[in-house]
């Protein structure tokens, strides 16, 4: 424990390697966090008052909250007073070509099959002008303009389009909902934001834009989706290629608000780094998400490949609200080596004939932890909501731990409630029956493993689902035989 | 084709192979039977790479290459196959799927193209059909589920797929129904040929009256105690193997 404490304060009190330590012009404050240094943050981020308020609210609440201590991982206590709160956008490093980078990194990046010229940008090597990240965003955002949907960063519409922020900010997940929920409020940097109008179904999946811009995701950061009644969008975060930060710390909200009849379908692939084989370093990763389905027959759907971070700790959930709406949650969680997760969801059924599904399949490795922990609540108004739940376990090697915590919480008796589970392992002898007939342990192994989470595989969207599949393979690599 | 010289091997510290030695010719057919617990499984798991055997002593070579230097992958590439006694089931894996990449991966080990989806399911359909093979059963998860008799059945499935050099069929007669039999020993005799050597681990002279044996050896006690042709087996499913034991003392 006491080795962790000190590598959690270093990489929290300073920036390490991969960031530029000696390069003091960036436009920083001091560690720590007050309210003095929340004006500051919000001043320098030229907010409205509404915006400030928001922000002092949450940290008055944050101050009286503690840590959580529930989920099934083991954290080192965190200082928050030794971080750094606000930073301005950093320089990435440049290089002049791929030659100059990691061999190690464009292995990983050649065994997802990521293109050549997005090694190029995700690795900060200097593009040539025609796939620069700022013309491909320029070209979205017109295509995007023409219908109306309005993408943009979210302090861009905090200046743009306060009166959508004023009225949905907070409305998912309230400053109070939880300590790391509480803290993002207070601090966080910037992320994004989506706004469909009524009736326009977005014409592209918003990922592209999330591969380009991966690399320069924040600490604390905030996104906020709007889907106008009977609008549709599909939108992906994150990125297959291994994400290193110099902030071990993060914290980010999502939130989603779906009105009558809009669909969102919200994908992540998160691989940020795990720490190395002995469990040194690597993200922690505390996230809010959530989704209220506000309007009748509304649907957001959450679905996710978790394979990085050290710690994950995760909920993506959804309050069904409207009459006849959907939620959805759709996981893989691997771990591997010293990694924990404990992630999973919660479903609120508060309409009539509200309906949800989980599918959540973990994958642990070496001396990993990866716990599900889901809640499923019917509120006495909910008559004739449904949910089916299934939650499996494959285990590899028996070294690893998988745990399952589903709480189902029943007020309205005409209710249904499914609840499956299973837990298996990949057996030495699975593997030999593969090598015998001329295949590979490590193909074994994501064969098995990817017929496993197939289910959830085939709900991202399609150009990630094969990307998706070889990073679970390439994740799990050395962890049998 | 193959050639076991004083082969020696344990299991967690236990001796079970205590000095093998066997020549297979191209084209021979060899029956190995012996009483439970012999050492027969071992020696296909041993001949296969299976992990957890320790090799003590002793050479094998397969093809004119060192075989024990070889991974599990490489030996089935180059033309082992092991049918298995118990057979393995891999939930989620579908049989398609699975006997795709098994079928490319030798193709690629020998340095021809994959072969196209179309070109796979018709040699899948010639093969089933000749085994009688329920169709279904390829759509299913690898043994999933399966009969005793259906796992026998898809080896003997995956065994034609593969058309190796060298075959071990570990008591792949046990559990199978007359017909089934039948079907299975006309899999094998299928493939019969000058360059094709088969070794049947069998209990019973039954399969041996379909599959003929050039060679009956009988494996007792980690060792090759009584090798003869094909009457060896007749006499031993008339007298049990009491007789072999005395002789030995
Ligand atoms: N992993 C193991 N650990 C301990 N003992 C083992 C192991 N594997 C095999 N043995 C022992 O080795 C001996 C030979 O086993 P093997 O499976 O080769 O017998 P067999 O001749 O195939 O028998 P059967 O006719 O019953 O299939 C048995 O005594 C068995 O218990
Ligand atoms: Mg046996």
């Amino acid at each position: 424990m006491e080795e962790q404490d000190k590598i959690l304060h270093e990489v929290t009190s300073k920036e390490y390697e991969f960031g530029f330590s000696s390069d003091f012009d960036m436009d920083t404050i001091p560690k720590g966090l007050n309210e003095d240094v929340i004006r500051v943050i919000s001043a320098k981020k030229e907010e409205p008052e509404f915006m400030l308020n928001f922000r002092l609210e949450a940290f008055r609440k944050w101050q009286k909250m503690t840590m959580p201590d529930w989920a099934y991982l083991k954290i080192p206590p965190i200082d928050f007073q030794e971080i750094i709160y606000y930073a301005a956008p950093k320089k990435k490093p440049q290089y002049e070509s791929l030659d100059e980078i990691d061999p190690d990194l464009l292995e990983t990046f050649n065994k997802l099959g990521i293109p050549l010229e997005e090694q190029k940008i995700l690795s900060g090597v200097a593009v040539d002008a025609v796939i620069d990240s700022v013309s491909v965003k320029t070209t979205f955002k017109e295509t995007l303009a023409e219908k109306g949907i309005i993408f943009c960063s979210f302090s861009e519409a905090v200046k743009e389009h306060p009166d959508l922020i004023q009225k949905y900010l907070g409305m998912s997940v309230p400053v109070t909902d939880n300590f790391f929920a509480a803290l993002n409020s207070a601090v966080f940097s910037d992320g994004s934001f989506c706004y469909i109008p009524k009736g326009v179904k977005c014409p592209m999946e918003l990922s592209t834009y999330f591969r380009i811009n991966a690399s320069g995701t924040g600490q604390f950061e905030r996104t906020l989706i709007i889907a106008d009644d009977d609008s549709q969008v599909s939108y992906l975060e994150g990125c297959t290629a291994p994400m290193r930060d110099e902030n071990q710390l993060h914290a980010a909200v999502v939130e989603i608000i779906a009105l009558d009849r809009a669909n969102v379908k919200y994908s992540t692939v998160q691989n940020w780094y795990p720490g190395d084989k002995n469990g040194k370093g690597g993200v922690y990763n505390f996230v809010t998400k959530r989704g209220i389905c506000r309007g009748e027959s509304s649907k957001i759907s959450w679905t996710q490949v978790e394979t990085g971070s050290a710690v994950t700790w995760k909920y993506p959930s959804c309050i069904l609200m409207g009459d006849n709406s959907v939620g959805e949650f759709n996981s893989v969680a691997l771990t591997n080596n010293y990694q924990q997760a404990d992630t999973g969801t919660k479903m609120i059924h508060i309409g009539k004939n509200t309906k949800s599904t989980i599918i959540s399949k973990g994958i642990s490795a070496g001396k990993s932890d990866n716990a599900y922990r889901g809640l499923v609540k019917v509120m006495p108004g909910a008559s004739n909501a449904r949910n089916f739940s299934q939650c499996d376990s494959l285990l590899l090697g028996s070294n690893c731990g998988a745990h399952t915590f589903p709480y189902i919480e029943v007020a309205n008796k005409s209710s249904i409630i499914e609840h499956e589970a299973t837990t298996s392992k990949i057996g030495e002898d699975q593997i030999f029956y593969c090598n015998q007939r001329g295949i590979s342990t490590e193909d074994a192994i994501g064969m098995i493993v990817n017929g496993y989470a197939k289910e959830v595989l085939n709900k991202l969207p399609m150009e990630f689902a094969v990307e998706a599949q070889k990073l679970l393979q390439i994740s799990l690599e050395g962890s049998v035989g | 084709m193959l050639t076991i010289k004083n082969l020696r091997a344990s299991v967690e510290g236990k001796e079970i192979l205590k000095g093998i030695n066997l020549e297979i010719k191209p084209g021979e057919i060899h029956a190995i039977m012996g009483p439970n617990g012999a050492g027969k499984s071992t020696l296909g798991n041993v001949l296969s790479g299976r992990e957890g055997y320790e090799i003590e002593e002793g050479e094998v070579t397969f093809l004119g290459e060192d075989l024990l230097d070889l991974s599990p992958e490489d030996r089935a590439r180059k033309g082992l196959f092991l049918s298995f006694q118990y057979p393995v089931e891999i939930p989620g894996v579908p049989m398609v799927n699975f006997l795709k990449t098994s079928v490319n991966e030798h193709r690629k080990f020998k340095g021809l193209e994959p072969l196209t989806a179309g070109e796979f399911l018709k040699l899948m359909r010639e093969k089933k059909d000749m085994l009688h093979l329920d169709s279904q059963l390829t759509n299913r998860s690898v043994n999933e589920g399966f009969s005793g008799g259906e796992k026998k059945k898809n080896e003997i499935f995956q065994m034609a797929m593969l058309e190796p050099k060298l075959a071990i069929l570990d008591e792949t007669d046990s559990g199978l129904d007359i017909d089934a039999l039948r079907v299975v020993a006309e899999g094998v005799n299928a493939l019969k040929s000058p360059e094709h050597s088969t070794i049947v681990i069998t209990h019973y002279q039954r399969l041996l009256d379909y599959i003929v044996p050039d060679f009956v050896h009988v494996l007792y006690n980690g060792q090759i105690v009584k090798s003869a042709g094909k009457e060896l087996a007749l006499e031993l499913e008339e007298k049990g193997y009491d007789w072999i034991k005395k002789e030995l003392v």
